[in-house]
């Protein structure tokens, strides 16, 4: 469909500039015609991009400053809208909880390079390892959370094998009691991204060049010296673009938690994304969401000022 | 002498040994962390309504019953969700891969004004944040009169920089010259990327195709903001409404997740060499 609304426009441009005298001598009828072609190929994705991508990156920059529900006509209020999110309690909350979510990102690191390390080797049936370690990764986040609810059931398996094991005495609210909400979602975004952060620890490790390793061998280098000399700092730019990754979706958390705890109980686990949500499809006030959104995206850019100096200064170097 | 260079033999293969099933237990328990909780949820479906919250848990269950994944069918109409599904990502499917495909041909290949320009909104688009685009894509919606109907699902993500990027760097890879060749023979652009270098480019649309049927089939949350009637949900966005009404019969949840999870791991197991290449690739590129 989109192959023959393609071929159409191309031909019926291409006849609109050949009625068209040249307008300067230099140029030639072909190149004018190769022109209008190139544009003809990328007619439908820029109509589509400038209605679905381009639009709201602007409209959102506008209505941010305008009080806008879907009820009144809009009004233009200026910075209202952010200082009332500066008074606002439950967004600080959020802002507080997507901050707590940064915790995520070491441990998530350090796990995924481990395995990294662990499945790079070829082991007879290595690939059915690495492949149900991405199984997480490709599974949709409802499937996830449906999974992991059924296992924090109070009646579940995970009370059930923790207080047999004798390390509980009774079952524990996962994600029912206000304390342990925010931690036990923040379990299943890790376990969710081993498996991606995985694939992209192998990249790095499997760019580390043999050579470096065994000329570090052949000198007489441990195994463990190898390791903390020569392979690490060449998988630097991995670790920092990894970690760069991460911090943008643990202060950007949203499918996990509002599948799992929809941002409660007592709104224990509102995070930022969750709350610009509910502000925006829950009470349609759309300007504040705007706003919210802006807020956020400047907090990740701040978050990630030192994840990028890192990189500009010793990360990037290396290649 | 002769002995003892034996017993030194013999405990170096011994510590081989022990590494080798060192090495295995330790993959083998983090492949259960990985895929325990899909296989608990595998046996909760298998379960009946008397062995469902059996003291201990019944890791197997038994008996082994049918019952919640042919009542899922009846009961929850699941087929009605997953034509749903099937419809949004195999239309949403093909038109990201004729739109991107397109637009990708000229950026790897051709020389016109504003080229630069449409790189630079290109990427723009991969940095900028876009913090209000639900917002105002629901809203644009609105006045085209599409919400509630499923093109309101797909049409916002066909044109994504993603793609074309993906698409442009495979291109680039393909050697101009049997373009060239069919150039003299007279053929028009249109006919040279059908017939020479779509062909060429299979690697890069494979890649391209599995990661958007992905997101397609796994996209919840879209859907819901944009569909009002629950008989339009796709299946992951109906699991999760479907969750909530059905809390005390969890055993019809878990069957029909689990069926909701096996188109994607089959192509995913399919076609995982593409997978990982074109991972690799797009941290490259």
């Amino acid at each position: 469909m989109a192959l023959g609304a393609a071929s159409a426009t191309s031909g019926s441009a291409s006849r609109v500039t050949l009625a068209r005298p040249p307008r300067k001598r230099r140029l030639s009828h072909t190149q004018v015609r190769r022109w209008v072609t190139a544009y003809a190929f990328l007619l439908p994705a820029l109509v589509l991009m400038a209605v679905f991508t381009f639009y709201p990156i602007i409209m959102g920059m506008v209505i941010m400053f305008y009080d806008y529900t879907v009820f009144e006509p809009m009004e233009f209020v200026g910075f209202a809208n952010f200082s009332r999110a500066f008074a606002d309690q439950d967004f600080h909350k959020s802002v507080l909880h997507s901050v707590e979510y940064i915790v995520v990102v070491p441990v998530l690191q350090i796990l995924s390079i481990l395995v990294a390390v662990l499945v790079n080797r070829s082991l007879p049936g290595i690939t059915f390892f690495r492949t149900a370690y991405y199984i997480p990764v490709v599974t949709s986040t409802v499937a996830v959370a449906i999974s992991w609810k059924w296992l924090y059931n109070s009646n579940g398996i995970l009370n059930y094998a923790l207080t047999s094991l004798g390390l509980i005495e009774r079952p524990l609210y996962w994600l029912t009691s206000k304390e342990l909400a925010l931690p036990s979602v923040m379990m299943v975004t890790m376990w969710k991204g081993i498996g991606w952060y995985m694939v992209i620890y192998l990249a790095g490790l499997q760019s580390v060049p043999k050579e470096l390793e065994e000329a570090a061998a052949i000198d007489g280098a441990s195994r463990w010296r190898v390791i903390r000399h020569v392979t690490i700092p060449l998988l630097k730019p991995y670790v920092l673009f990894a970690t760069f990754m991460s911090v943008m979706g643990a202060l950007q958390v949203f499918d996990e938690v509002f599948v799992m705890t929809g941002g409660g109980p007592l709104k224990s686990t509102l995070t930022m994304a969750v709350y610009q949500y509910y502000k925006a499809f829950g009470a349609f006030d759309f300007g504040y969401a705007a706003a919210i959104g802006m807020l956020m995206a400047l907090m990740i850019l701040v978050f990630n000022i030192p994840v990028f100096r890192m990189l500009a200064k010793g990360g990037l170097k290396y290649y | 002498m002769d002995t003892r260079s034996r017993a030194a033999r013999r405990l170096r293969r011994a510590w081989k040994v022990a590494q080798i099933v060192l090495l295995y237990t330790a993959l083998v328990s983090v492949a259960l962390v990985t895929t325990g909780p899909f296989l608990w949820l595998l046996s909760t479906s298998l379960k009946t309504v008397g062995n469902v919250y059996a003291f201990p848990p019944q890791i197997i269950p038994r008996p082994v019953s049918l019952d919640n994944m042919i009542g899922v069918w009846r009961l929850l109409e699941l087929q009605k969700y997953l034509l749903n599904t099937i419809h949004i990502t195999a239309v949403g499917l093909f038109l990201t891969l004729v739109v991107s495909a397109l637009a990708a041909y000229p950026l790897a290949r051709m020389e016109f004004p504003g080229r630069n320009l449409i790189f630079l909104a290109l990427v723009s688009t991969l940095v900028l944040p876009n913090p209000a685009g639900m917002i105002i894509n629901f809203l644009t919606l609105q006045k085209l009169r599409l919400i509630n109907t499923l093109p309101a699902v797909y049409l916002p993500s066909i044109g994504n920089a993603f793609g074309i990027f993906l698409l442009r760097q495979t291109y680039l890879s393909i050697p101009a010259e049997m373009e060239d060749a069919a150039r003299v023979d007279g053929a028009g652009e249109l006919a040279i990327w059908w017939r020479v270098v779509l062909p060429l480019a299979k690697p890069g649309i494979a890649t391209l195709a599995i990661m958007n049927f992905m997101g397609h089939w796994n996209n919840f949350l879209w859907p819901l903001i944009v569909l009002q009637d629950p008989d339009k949900y796709p299946i992951a966005t109906a699991l999760q409404y479907l969750e909530g009404m059905f809390q005390d019969n969890f055993r019809f949840v878990a069957a029909g997740t689990m069926f909701s999870m096996v188109p994607v791991l089959v192509v995913f197991f399919s076609m995982q060499r593409y997978f990982v290449s074109g991972l690799a690739g797009a941290l490259k590129g």
